[in-house]
């Protein structure tokens, strides 16, 4: 059914961005990325040739600062934010596999 | 008390006389927001107990005589990180965060005494046109409920036009405070790329993303635009440039100016009351005594895929923060570190942000980087170009800011190629960094419609000035929604 990207092809870009499209979801997003991936074909027709790409528009070279701490000390209220914490600490799932899957 | 019928200065002029204290008005502001956002769900947090003691402080510092600001209430779109008041961007990822600190934009209006009473609604992480994205309600237009506000600050021209407040501060990437505006008659500034420091704004596309005020009129607008602009230490990309003082030409009228009309924004696909908005508007500037004539973008046709592949691209990395770890929605039944990364993503994203993050990571990936990427980076260059020769010969660019007025509400949710196409008049602004505002301009069957101004980087001067002769002469920004028999 598509011709800019296949089904295989989302499900590699989802992982690759760490997201999980169920398989039922799978045509839905494939249809709509294929129709949208259809679109950015047709800037091919544009003759870019010798054009230098724009990355951003700022008229900026660089800012500087003096390196100062400022609006710390916030330890209590971050943590408040992380959806687990432990005596000042961030608190996250053990790293190694320990579902048995991967043994 | 609703706004309908008011401007900052009428109200500041209240509040110097002691008329009224800052207090009082933002109490009676709250409780008109808790009436009319039964209707139009303008807001996802009203903070009543913060605005209210802010209020009570600009009472005690007194309300100052030379500062529109000082204790007059304010709307903030929700992707603007308040402190210690809950900031979601509309997503269920960040449904319970509370920043640690206050994007500069609204640190500058709180130094004013301006009191922020909520924040406001809009399509999650600002992706989208009609505020249907937010992971938590949908937000009505006020002139018929029936229809969308526009978005993605949907919530913030929503909460204006409906008199909940005088004052709304948006974020602009692709057209999301222009287009909202145009959708609810209110007026919406996009500033240059560089004038208003993004610090703290969440960011969707870098390069692209600015913060501008919504009002119900233009002298208010530039008021506002005078209080969040410039430089900011912890923004590289916001300029060094002087801030004029945007009010100081609004008298000067358009005597002499130079505007034109790009013939590829009034091309198919563009309603015809739309086109006549926009012709109208073009008569009532050269009765003002500007000239009007056709101008050419002829990369324009391109935009709409080169936007898309650039903003998405820097959303897929703009959006790898979010990971379940310091902040933010955690999945429950993770048994690792990979899955609790991918499990929490994928519950706490909505459809419109995941297929957003996929494109972009798609063209920015091996093997196609070039020919997407690449490739539309360069187009942009091709766009700025036509702007750059398109200003050589005029001082203003006049367009319809959206192709249609309003739409139903879940009418174009399920295909987000129409949602994209609809981006395609306000987009190439932000592809160039130039400032664009949206003014009301006329009515197509009870709806407002806005027409849009562009100026050469850092001119916003102009469009004001342009954008005030416009409102003087005209009455569409008098009208109001007839809401719930209310007025």
């Amino acid at each position: 059914m598509s011709e800019q990207i296949s089904e295989d092809q989302v499900k590699h870009v989802a992982e690759l961005a760490k997201l999980k499209i169920d398989d039922d979801q799978l045509p839905y997003f494939t249809t709509q990325l294929d129709k949208i991936i259809g679109l950015f074909e047709t800037l091919s027709e544009v003759d870019t040739d010798g054009v230098e790409p724009t990355s951003s528009v700022t008229d900026q070279l660089n800012t500087m600062r003096e390196d100062v701490a400022d609006n710390w000390n916030q330890r209590e209220e971050l943590l408040a934010n992380a959806p687990d914490a432990e005596k000042g600490y961030i608190k996250v799932p053990s790293i190694i596999d320990e579902s048995g899957d991967n043994e | 008390m609703n706004y309908f019928d008011h401007s900052l200065s009428d109200i500041h002029e209240q509040l110097v006389k002691k008329e009224i204290t800052s207090e009082d008005l933002t109490k009676e502001t709250l409780s008109n927001i808790h009436e009319v956002d039964n209707d139009i769900n303008a807001f996802i947090t009203i903070d009543d107990e913060g605005a209210l003691a802010k209020a009570k402080k600009a009472d005690e510092k007194g309300i100052d005589a030379d500062n529109l600001l000082s204790g007059m209430p304010v709307a903030i779109k929700d992707n603007l990180v308040t402190k210690g008041l809950k900031t979601t961007a509309a997503s269920k990822i960040l449904e319970n965060f509370k920043p640690i600190y206050t994007a500069t934009a609204v640190e500058k209006l709180e130094a004013l005494n301006a009191v922020n009473v909520g924040k406001t609604n809009m399509d999650e992480f600002a992706m989208g046109g009609s505020t249907e994205n937010s992971a938590f309600k949908i937000t009505h237009n006020p002139w018929d409920t029936t229809k969308v506000p526009g978005g993605s600050s949907g919530g913030s021209a929503a909460s204006v036009a409906a008199g909940e407040v005088l004052v709304a501060l948006g974020s602009d990437t692709g057209g999301s405070i222009r287009q909202p505006a145009s959708f609810n008659g209110v007026v919406g500034m996009k500033p240059t790329y560089g004038r208003v420091s993004r610090w703290g704004l969440i960011a969707f596309g870098s390069s692209l993303d600015q913060i501008g005020p919504i009002t119900r009129n233009v002298a208010d607008n530039a008021t506002v635009l005078n209080a969040i602009s410039g430089h900011d230490t912890h923004d590289m990309t916001s300029s060094t440039k002087d801030v004029p003082d945007f009010t100081s030409t609004l008298n000067s009228g358009v005597k002499g100016l130079r505007i034109g009309i790009p013939k590829e924004f009034m091309a198919a696909g563009i309603n015809d009351d739309v086109k006549k908005v926009v012709l109208d508007a073009a008569e009532t500037y050269k009765k003002l005594g500007a000239t009007v004539e056709e101008v050419s973008l002829p990369h324009t046709k391109y935009g709409v895929a080169a936007y898309y592949i650039i903003s998405s691209s820097e959303a897929s990395s703009n959006l790898q923060r979010f990971d379940g770890i310091r902040y933010g929605h955690r999945s429950q039944d993770a048994k690792n570190l990979e899955e609790l990364y991918v499990k929490s993503r994928s519950e706490g994203f909505g459809d419109e942000v995941k297929r957003r993050i996929m494109l972009g990571t798609f063209s920015l990936s091996a093997g196609f980087y070039d020919a997407y990427f690449k490739k539309a980076a360069q187009v942009r260059t091709l766009m700025i170009n036509d702007f750059t020769n398109a200003f050589k010969d005029f001082d203003l660019i006049l367009a319809p800011t959206a192709p249609t007025p309003a739409y139903g509400i879940g009418e174009d949710v399920s295909d987000p190629m129409t949602m994209y196409m609809n981006d395609v008049l306000t987009l190439p602004v932000n592809l160039a960094g130039l400032p664009g505002m949206s003014i009301p301009a006329g009515f197509s069957n009870g709806l407002p419609v806005g027409v849009q101004l562009i100026g050469r980087p850092y001119d916003e001067l102009t469009i004001y000035q342009a954008g005030n002769a416009f409102e003087q002469s005209t009455d569409f920004h008098k009208q109001t929604p007839k809401m719930g028999g209310n007025n």
